[in-house]
């Protein structure tokens, strides 16, 4: 798929898949005689994030995109499919030991910093921990000196160490969790709606200080996001998921500039933005069906004006980077 | 002007702590015109939603207006007593929370909220009200109205309960409306619809609205006017255009350049250092000042009053000193 050219993946999704039981407790489902239900989070996600990229997905709520950020980094356990980090595969068994040592390159920032730290460790000791559990560095003194150097590298002050989270504000404790993250000497950090919380201010300092650590340290960013905005801004290559499958795939100017999917272009359409003021819009119709129960063919067929037979038939695959029956036949008329 | 529906002067919002009293809201003043959105934006904790509850009466202990005036049409209604506010709110001032599940009784029908909300405010009659309430939702974009109007409010998506609300908030044909984050807990595709349906509404009754909402994108979007606030004042207040395009107070600029937007090409945020003082520490002068990129002395001691600045009102020392030298 849109592998830059001469450039290796760092990380591979194929065929990526994960599905919830959420059925009653078994005493309902004997005396309602309701049977199993499962609600298919992830359908047949793939795509690749080359080295030192920003890969964005990008969706509304219940479009599966934060169960892929888990399953990449190796929190929840796919269904069905593969990640390949560095080639290492997330989850066969028989590469356990080679896994163990990629963890430490692999770190999470989470929506809610707060939420993600003990409450009752002064941030030297949580900014210090992955450093200690990865054994990376001995000698407290060694530690300490790490330490002070993660914390001037977010923007915070070596004495800050002493400190406990609240007495943080919420980018700042947003930088706190950077810092841990790059304790470990993280290569691939996975932020799942990392300024989300944030005030636009609070925002920009976080998106600008991800981009110049990107920039110094040659990281490779998944960024998770139901902001388009803040996705065109960090990322080089996007997609854009709905209902558990990536509907389309590519650049981020491209993407922006030219949507296909009819429902990449109804997102664009329906972002709120500074550029459009006073601006009349066609209103979209309809909202995002239940996950448990999706429409048949295309999920996107009920809301979609191109919709026609054959969408509410046949799951549309990914063919150059969108999945959309009208597109390839030539109906989209773009 | 005969147009105006709200008038707020001066208005000052204090909460009685252990640790003396915080000052929310200082010293704001802004009107809203019949058929008007005044868009309030800002960050966490800079007054907007404490702004909407004030005029709304809804300051609950610790809380208490401690200065200003609040006029509807020309009556004051700040200081009437709880029974007869109580009887503004609904019939003459609607309100939309960002949470809809907050403003509906998940043990009622909708349709019998709404009937009960049209017949303590007017006096129709059950029949009527009720053919009023599917009307209302027919007017919202609830689809089958006649049928919906007996469902509960968890057979109702996010987007669709937060329709029934802005129906539960027009029962009795209001003046004004507050909406407080109405968008804030819907996804955009959702989002979009209800600030459609908001527009609209507002153009045809000529309800004047007051929109209170961290996104910037929002209030470009919707409102006619906006109110920048910081730190429990407003910074600058002026038509929506003005203010996004060529803001004049260091902050709304430094705010405007912060948002990331689809248009413009991806590059460096403008960036302002630190973030907004907790309410303890308010700094002395124009609150601004620590992170302001234009500090001069004058700043550091003084605080800044809302001067005219073209069609807009800016609170800042910079603008003072331009027009002193002209």
């Amino acid at each position: 798929m849109n592998v830059p050219a001469g450039a290796a993946p760092y990380v591979e999704v194929e065929n990526l898949r994960r599905v919830f039981d959420v059925s009653k407790p078994w005493l309902n489902r004997v005396i309602e005689r309701a049977p199993r239900q499962s609600l298919k989070a992830v359908d047949g996600v793939g795509f690749t994030i080359a080295r030192g990229e920003t890969f964005a997905l990008v969706g509304e709520s219940g479009s599966g995109k934060s169960t892929v950020a888990r399953m990449v980094v190796g929190l929840l356990e796919p269904s069905g499919g593969e990640v390949r980090i560095t080639g290492v595969s997330m989850t066969d068994p028989k590469q356990a030991a080679a896994r163990r040592r990629l963890r430490a390159r692999i770190q999470m920032i989470f929506q809610d910093p707060y939420a993600s730290m003990n409450p009752r460790w002064r941030v030297g000791r949580i900014v210090a921990e992955p450093i200690r559990a990865f054994d990376l560095i001995r000698g407290e003194a060694a530690i300490q000196a790490r330490v002070g150097e993660l914390l001037g590298l977010v923007g915070l002050h070596p004495d800050d160490r002493s400190k406990y989270p609240h007495a943080f504000s919420g980018g700042q404790r947003q930088r706190v969790a950077i810092a841990r993250a790059l304790a470990s000497q993280a290569e691939f950090l996975v932020g799942d709606e990392p300024t989300s919380a944030l005030d636009v201010s609070v925002q920009a300092q976080i998106l600008n200080l991800m981009r110049d650590l990107q920039d110094r340290l040659g990281l490779t960013y998944l960024f998770i996001s139901h902001n388009l905005a803040v996705v065109r801004h960090m990322a080089t290559r996007i997609g854009v998921m709905y209902l558990g499958r990536v509907v389309e795939i590519g650049g981020g100017r491209e993407l922006f500039l030219r949507p296909r999917h009819p429902y990449t272009r109804m997102l664009l359409d329906a972002v709120p933005d500074l550029g459009h003021i006073g601006r009349a819009r066609v209103p979209v119709s309809g909202e995002i069906p239940n996950p448990i129960d999706p429409p048949p063919g295309c999920a996107f067929n009920p809301r979609c004006p191109l919709a026609a037979e054959r969408c509410r038939r046949e799951v549309p695959q990914l063919i150059d980077g969108v999945a959309c029956h009208a597109v390839e036949e030539g109906r989209a008329g773009y | 002007m005969s147009d105006t529906v709200l008038s707020v002067r001066d208005l000052s919002v204090a909460f009685e702590t252990r640790r003396g009293t915080l000052t929310a809201i200082d010293g704001v003043s802004f009107d809203i015109a019949k058929g008007e959105i005044l868009g309030v934006v800002g960050e966490s904790g800079a007054g907007k939603s404490v702004t909407g509850a004030a005029v709304i009466g809804l300051i609950d202990p610790p809380g208490r207006i401690a200065g200003g005036t609040i006029t509807l049409r020309g009556e004051r209604i700040d200081d009437l007593p709880p029974e007869r506010m109580r009887r503004v709110r609904g019939r003459r001032i609607g309100m939309i929370f960002q949470d809809p599940l907050t403003s509906l009784d998940p043990l009622y029908r909708v349709g019998d909220q709404i009937v009960e909300t049209i017949r303590t405010h007017t006096d129709l009659s059950q029949k009527a009200a009720r053919a009023r309430a599917i009307a209302l939702l027919a007017e919202v974009g609830i689809p089958a109205p006649e049928r919906r109007i007996d469902g509960y409010p968890h057979e109702f998506s996010g987007g669709m309960r937060q329709r029934v609300v802005i129906a539960l908030a027009l029962a009795a044909e209001p003046e004004l409306i507050i909406a407080d984050e109405p968008t804030t807990a819907l996804d955009v595709s959702v989002q979009a619809q209800i600030i459609t349906l908001l527009k609209r509404l507002c153009r045809d009754h000529g309800t004047a609205v007051m929109l209170v909402t961290h996104d910037m994108g929002v209030i470009a979007e919707a409102a006619d006017r906006v109110a920048v606030m910081y730190s429990g004042r407003i910074a600058e207040i002026g038509p929506v255009a003005d203010v996004v395009r060529e803001p004049r107070h260091p902050y709304a600029a430094g705010l405007m350049g912060a948002i990331p937007t689809l248009t413009q090409s991806p590059g460096r945020l403008a960036q302002i250092p630190g973030s907004m003082p907790r309410l303890t520490a308010i700094p002395a002068g124009c609150a601004f000042h620590p992170r302001c990129p234009k500090v001069f002395s004058r700043c550091r001691v003084e605080r800044p009053e809302p001067i005219p600045v073209g069609p807009s009102r800016v609170a800042c020392h910079l603008f003072d000193a331009q027009e002193n030298a002209a």
